[in-house]
Order: C-alpha cells, then sequence, then structure tokens
C-alpha cells in the first residue's frame, strides 16, 4: 500500500488559483441559488458522479458499488456513476480544478476544510439545512424510498462538524480518531507498567529508554539495527492535538492563525530532544508506522483508528514479509496527553457534500443518494472495513452492529481485535473529540502545524541547531510557504483583533472636535438664553 | 471661545489627517513587510542552494552509499525517468556509469523539468534518506552541468538474481527480467484470477497503479506500473492490462524498493 507518491494537498496554492480561477472568469455564468423542489420528477433521468474516497480497500470499494446497486434499484431513473480516490488531497486538487470549468461531481467525498475553500465560488456547494429539513425528502422524510436517519439519529458532534458558520454543507460519512498502537510485551521488557492514561511524559520517557543502543550498535530492546519508538503518522494532527491540550492558540473560528506561539516552541523544542535521543520519528521520514510495528521497530505508534487493520503482529493487512513480522502483544490507547483528567482527541472522517447544478431535480437526485449513504446498511458495513464509527445513532444501536462490537477477536479479520479496540476507544470518548475551526486557508494551516515537526525533526537528523531563533525563522519560513497570510473567513466575522493606535487616535480626535463643537453650540445657547431671560425680565 | 474651538477643531483636523496619514504609513509599512516576506520567501531558497552546491563534493556512488543517512550529499548523475512534478517539486531516477540513485521531491521549477530529459546531466545536493527500504537523495537541489555527456542506461539483466540478497546492490537502476511467466493474482474473498488488479488489492479503477505477478524458476514476484511514471495513455499500462495469465514475458524498470524489492515497470512485452 506504498501510498507515498500520492501528491500532497495543494496548499494554500490550490486556494489561490481556484480564487484566481474565479476572479478571471468575469465572463462564466454564475451558478444560481439551489431551490427544493416541490417533488422529485421521477419520469426524468438524472445521471450523478460520486467522486469517493477509500483506504486502498477493497471491500470499501465493494460496498460503495453495492449501495450504489441497492439504490439505483430504489430509483431506477438515477444511475450513479463511481470515480475512486484513495486519498483526499487528489480528490480537492481535481475538484478545484472542477469548479472553474463547471464541471463538478454531483456527490463527494470531503473534509469540512476542503468545502471552505470550494465555497469560494458562488453557489457552487448546496447548502443542507433546507434540504434536511424537507418533509418529504429531508432526512427521515416522508417520500424516501429507504430507511434513512432523521436529524436527531445522527451524532450531534459529527452533525455539528459539517457547519460553516450557521450553514450545513455536509453530512457526515464515517468517524474515526488517531490511537496509539503500544508493543506492550516491549513496554513491559523496559521494566514499565502501561498507565490508565497515556501521557506524553510516559512516552518521552519510554521512547528515551528504548533508544538504548549495545555496544555492537544494535538496540537493546529488540537486538534489531533498526527501532524508531515513537513513531507519528500525521504530524500536524500530532500538532493541533498537543495544542488542544494545552489550551494554547491554533486558530480562531474565524479564521486568525495562532500556531506560531509559545507553547508551539515548547513542543518543537521538546520533540528536537526526543529526536536527538534518537526516539522519535515520522512517516514522511521513515515510512509508515505499522510496518515498524509490525517487524518489532517501534513501541508507540500513532495512526488513524481507520488504520487498525494493519497494526499488530496479527494484523489482517500487512505490507512487510511475514518472515519479518515480530510476535508481541499489541495494546490500543487514545493518542497521549497532559491532562489524564480530561483527555481531548481529535475526530477526523469523511463526510459527503453536493455541488449544485442548473437543475435542482440533479441535486435533489444527489441529496437522495448521500443520504442513502446514511442507511444503515451502508454505515454499519462500511465502519467494519476499518476502525471507522457510524455517524448514527441509528446504526451504532443496530443489533447487527451491537452484535459486531460484542465479537472481539473471533478473527483475525471482520472481528479483528485491535481494530475493534480502535473503534471501542472513539465510541468512549465521543465526548472527548474536538476539531479545529473551518475557514477558507484551514487546510494549508493543518498542514502548516504538521511541517513543523517535520522540519525540526529533518533538522536534528541532519545535525542542524534547533533553538528559539530557528524556530522563528521557520515560522516566518512557513507563513510565507503556506500562504498564512493570505487565508480569509469563511465563517462569520473575522476577529480583527484591538484597533491600531492611529485608528483609535483618529476616532479620539473625530470625538474631541465633535465634544467641542457640542460644547460650543450649548455655551452660545446659553449665552443667548441668557440675554434673552435678561431682557424679559426688563420687560 | 471661537478661538478655542477653532483651535480644537483645527486639533482635531490636524489628529485626523495625522492618523490617517498614519494609517498610510502604516498599509505602506505593511506592504512593505509584505514585499520583504515575498521577497525573502524568493530568496531563501536560493541562498540554500547556493549554501548545500558548496557544501560538499562530488560522491562517487560507491561513496555516496557508504555515507550515513541524513547527511549532506552531492552527487552527478544522469536522468533516466521522471516520474512526477508537484508544485516545484520533481521525482526523478537517475543513473550514471557506477550506479543509479532516487531523487524524492527535488526542488525544481516546471520550466527546469521540461529539460530533465533522459540523460542529461545534473549536479544534485540533498540529504541522502531511506524510506522504507529505498535509500534516496530527499529534498535535493540540482543545477544542469554545462558540456557534460549525455548518458543513458542500457538495462542489466537481473532475473537471475530475483530472490537473492544481491539484487539490492542493483537498487534504482533500470534493469530487465526476461522469460518470466504471467501468474495470477486474487482479491480477497474470491478465487476469481486475474492477470493484473489495480492497486495492490483490486481496490482502484483505471488510471490507478497496476500490479501483477510473474514467476520464475518457481517463485513469484510483484511488479507495479507506478501510474505517475507510466500513466493510462502508455504502451506499457496498456500492454499489461492486455496481459493473460500463463504468457511469457519480458520487462524493463527501475529497481525500486518498497519493503522489499518493488520494481516499477516501463515496458513489458510478451514474447509466447
Amino acid at each position: 500500500m506504498n501510498h507515498r507518491f500520492l501528491r500532497p494537498l495543494a496548499l494554500g496554492a490550490a486556494a489561490l488559483t481556484l480564487a484566481g480561477a474565479l476572479t478571471g472568469c468575469h465572463g462564466r455564468r454564475e451558478q444560481a441559488e439551489f431551490a427544493v423542489p416541490e417533488s422529485f420528477d421521477e419520469s426524468k433521468t438524472y445521471e450523478i458522479t460520486f467522486w469517493a474516497k477509500n483506504d486502498t480497500n477493497k471491500t470499501q470499494t465493494d460496498i460503495y458499488k453495492q449501495a450504489i446497486e441497492d439504490f439505483q434499484e430504489l430509483y431506477p431513473n438515477i444511475t450513479v456513476t463511481l470515480r475512486l480516490y484513495t486519498n483526499y488531497g487528489d480528490i480537492y486538487n481535481d475538484v478545484i480544478t472542477n469548479i472553474s470549468t463547471g464541471t463538478t461531481p454531483n456527490v463527494c467525498i470531503t473534509y469540512p476544510d476542503h468545502i471552505a475553500t470550494y465555497l469560494t465560488g458562488d453557489n457552487v456547494v448546496v447548502p443542507l439545512d433546507d434540504l434536511a429539513a424537507d418533509s418529504k425528502y429531508g432526512l427521515g422524510g416522508s417520500e424516501l424510498k429507504f430507511g434513512g436517519p432523521t436529524a436527531d439519529e445522527i451524532v450531534p458532534q459529527f452533525l455539528e462538524e459539517c457547519y460553516l458558520g450557521d450553514t450545513c454543507y455536509a453530512l457526515p460519512f464515517m468517524r474515526s480518531t488517531e490511537a496509539c498502537y503500544v508493543n506492550k510485551t516491549y513496554v513491559e521488557a523496559l521494566g514499565y507498567t502501561l498507565p490508565d492514561v497515556l501521557t506524553w511524559d510516559f512516552i518521552w520517557e519510554v521512547s528515551e529508554a528504548a533508544a538504548k543502543k549495545n555496544p555492537d550498535g544494535t538496540y537493546a530492546l529488540n537486538g534489531q539495527e533498526v527501532l524508531v519508538p515513537f513513531l507519528y503518522k500525521s504530524t500536524d494532527n500530532m500538532m493541533i492535538q498537543m495544542l488542544q491540550q494545552k489550551g494554547a492558540g491554533y486558530s480562531t473560528e474565524s479564521g486568525d492563525i495562532l500556531l506560531f506561539n509559545d507553547t508551539t516552541t515548547g513542543l518543537l523544542l521538546d520533540i528536537a530532544d526526543l529526536t536527538a535521543a534518537g526516539a522519535f520519528s515520522t512517516f514522511k521520514i521513515s515510512g509508515y508506522p505499522a510496518n515498524f510495528l509490525n517487524a518489532g521497530q517501534c513501541v508507540f505508534a500513532v495512526d488513524s483508528t481507520a488504520g487498525s487493520t494493519w497494526m499488530g503482529s496479527d494484523a489482517p493487512l500487512m505490507d512487510i514479509a511475514a518472515e519479518e513480522v515480530a510476535d508481541f502483544e499489541t495494546a490500543v490507547y487514545p493518542v497521549p496527553q497532559f491532562d489524564p483528567d480530561h483527555p481531548q482527541m481529535i475526530s477526523q472522517g469523511p463526510s459527503v457534500c453536493i455541488f449544485n447544478k442548473d437543475d435542482p431535480q440533479e441535486v435533489l437526485a444527489s441529496w437522495l443518494f448521500a443520504q442513502y449513504l446514511l442507511t444503515n446498511e451502508v454505515q454499519i458495513a462500511y465502519s467494519q472495513t476499518e476502525g471507522y464509527v457510524p455517524v448514527t445513532a441509528k446504526a451504532q444501536n443496530d443489533p447487527a452492529y451491537q452484535d459486531y462490537l460484542s465479537r472481539a477477536g473471533e478473527d483475525n479479520n471482520t472481528y479483528y481485535d485491535v481494530k475493534l479496540a480502535a473503534v471501542q476507544l472513539l465510541l468512549d470518548n465521543l465526548d472527548n473529540t474536538f476539531v479545529t475551526p473551518v475557514f477558507n486557508g484551514s487546510a494549508s494551516l493543518r498542514d502548516a502545524a504538521g511541517s513543523l515537526i517535520e522540519s525540526v525533526t529533518k533538522s536534528v537528523r541532519r545535525s542542524q541547531p534547533v533553538d528559539e531563533t530557528t524556530i522563528a525563522q521557520l515560522y516566518e519560513d512557513t507563513v510565507a510557504l503556506y500562504h498564512l497570510d493570505q487565508t480569509s473567513a469563511a465563517a462569520g466575522k473575522a476577529d480583527l483583533g484591538p484597533l491600531p493606535a492611529t485608528a483609535a487616535a483618529l476616532l479620539a480626535a473625530l470625538a474631541v472636535a465633535w465634544a467641542g463643537i457640542l460644547v460650543c453650540v450649548i455655551w452660545r445657547r446659553v449665552r443667548a438664553r441668557r440675554k434673552t431671560t435678561g431682557n424679559s425680565f426688563k420687560k | 471661545m471661537k478661538k478655542l474651538l477653532s483651535l480644537l477643531v483645527a486639533f482635531g483636523m490636524v489628529a485626523a489627517l495625522t492618523a490617517c496619514a498614519g494609517g498610510a504609513d502604516s498599509t505602506a509599512s505593511d506592504s512593505t513587510a509584505s514585499d520583504s516576506t515575498a521577497s525573502e520567501t524568493t530568496e531563501t531558497p536560493a541562498e540554500e542552494t547556493a549554501e548545500t552546491a558548496e557544501a560538499g563534493t562530488v560522491l562517487t556512488h560507491e561513496e555516496y552509499m557508504a555515507a550515513d543517512v541524513d547527511t549532506l550529499v552531492t552527487i552527478e548523475t544522469y536522468v533516466q525517468a521522471k516520474q512526477s512534478w508537484w508544485e516545484d517539486k520533481a521525482t526523478v531516477y537517475a543513473q550514471s556509469e557506477d550506479g543509479a540513485y532516487f531523487l524524492y521531491d527535488m526542488a525544481c521549477s516546471e520550466e527546469d523539468y521540461e529539460k530533465l530529459t533522459p540523460g542529461t546531466c545534473i549536479r544534485v545536493t540533498g540529504y541522502k534518506a531511506e524510506w522504507s527500504g529505498e535509500v534516496e537523495i530527499m529534498e535535493g537541489t540540482f543545477e544542469f552541468v554545462e558540456g557534460a555527456d549525455t548518458f543513458v542506461a542500457e538495462p542489466l539483466d537481473v532475473t537471475d538474481l530475483l530472490g537473492t540478497d544481491e539484487l539490492i546492490d542493483h537498487q534504482n537502476e533500470l534493469v530487465s527480467f526476461t522469460g518470466l511467466t504471467v501468474e495470477p493474482s486474487t482479491v480477497e474473498g474470491s478465487d476469481e484470477e486475474y492477470a493484473f488488479l489495480y492497486n495492490w488489492d483490486g481496490s482502484g479503477t483505471d488510471g490507478d497503479d497496476l500490479y501483477f505477478n510473474a514467476s520464475y524458476n518457481g517463485e513469484t514476484y510483484t511488479f507495479t506500473i507506478e501510474s505517475y511514471l507510466c500513466d493510462n495513455t502508455t504502451d506499457v499500462y496498456n500492454a499489461v492490462k492486455n496481459l493473460e495469465v500463463g504468457q511469457t514475458i519480458d520487462m524493463e524498470g527501475f529497481l525500486y524498493w518498497y519493503e522489499g524489492v518493488n520494481p516499477h515497470i516501463t515496458s513489458v512485452t510478451v514474447a509466447g
């Protein structure tokens, strides 16, 4: 599953390109605002495209195909064409290209961060509030030909993530979080006992202990030449969660960048120390955490719960040769915490948005299909392919799903215990999840957050200095590289910060002038009245 | 009183104008700062390029392989094939008379990328890295070597090295495999046999990487059509789509590594 060559997000440049393309297309006909039709016209045929993301997982693509087949049986006048992607970056880049040419898909798996960029164009993405509330075709609507969830049956936290400002632009499709997959055998061999809640301090300490080498250069813990005690897949999530747990700034809801702060600097210096001790690396630098974990070359591997089928000695999916797999016990934990009493972890996973079209009926057909993806059949089947959680309470409470959860360890495939532990982890922590603010540029900010860790880690490995001065320079370079000085608020009004001194001076001067005028007028009137009064007295 | 009022109004106006002027200055200042940032943005890589280009002497392939991971290295080599260009970063297969290199995410303008034709001599400076077994130069910079000869490698037949420890000595080289037999691939949950799969598990569609199996001396190996190197418009991509299980094939490609040998095939010929 070598995904290394998949193109990364096009950073802020993509958003700028989109904005430029739209600005440059003055002649292009603007998309009309969508209005929900009174009824769905089943006498006409509609061809809709669905751009979907899978985790390079055949079962997932089969589920998509089955869902389309089942949906088309219910709605014979709608044909759904599936286009598969294996990463969000490619979808994002392709959507941006197609917005400017008016050839967007109808239904698209996406992240809310990306929608914020898509909204740079007028009426490109369909707001779902009216559709969802429609009595006939909305969530739980009377005219639906399938048993979809009502609005109340979608997990509120997951639905909230699909709002930009006060408008809902997507439906959640699947949710996951990150997990720390631990080689428990190694931790205990080092003389440690895993705590109830993993803390960063614990991981730092054990990782440094694990990095000790024998005189011959091999690692004392595994006797191999390779060991990365602590390996993190998505360093953007790492930085975001650390800052959230510390209560430090990342961004405001309206798009102010707060990432470059003293807490971040402190965290980067800690990461530098850990890297210098040979205890830490990242996916981009070393490779997939799963490969190192399974080869007995990693103690703590952090990756998505949606990657759990790759984790552990008995993982059903494996990229390394069978003879390289080590035998060890895998423990599944939430990501490390700074405050064990108040754990916090990121909520992530695909959502579904709908793109606007000239024909409202086509949009309604798209909405029907998007909604169909929330039926129990699709939700339960797809969630079982990886460590995903269904986004509806209706699916989560379904006896079939409860049965699935209860059968952990029955086999190393559907009921693989590591996968089900990862799923349970998220179900147990729904109230401890968070998401980052969404605005035009938030996707770039996310990339920038991860790049700070990558840069510092590389610098240490390359024997380059890492201190407050170099980190300050790194901040400056990162702002420029990720166009963070060009982000804009998409949700609500931007917080413009304190009034500049010059503006305050202007207002103060005007106030003084008007006050003076007012005083003058009053004074003159008083004087005039006194004169008048005096005269009358004289009368 | 009128004088006082006039003074107040005058003061207010002056203050207001000063504030406005200040605002203008501020804007100008911000603009300058912004220009300065933009200027630094464009200059910094150039400075880095100059620094890194001077950082080391040109290594032979043997010296390069002996260098530690994460050290700065400089090599001269010849472009053999280009895999991708994206946001001013190029990924290139390169080879010299004494060995081959994989240049990952090398800083490269789109204009220069067009000039990276097979045989072109370039001097590359970057950090040696190893990613899942693939030894490479990561995030390097390069310059064209003016007046240099060109060199296009002839494929080395490594068929007999398949399954041996010696194969890795030819990592990244242009190699050939002759007389292999196409073996079936299957997807999970089905016994149906395919001559190739879209993606490693069959989860992809046309345009994605192709994976296929071929055997030699009773052992089966997996080969890849890397879609950024050879997309679905290329002869090799379509040749693999037309493969049949049991056919005998000859292949050429680059000896890429991912958790073991993972050849990126560029040519497939059905020999029988």
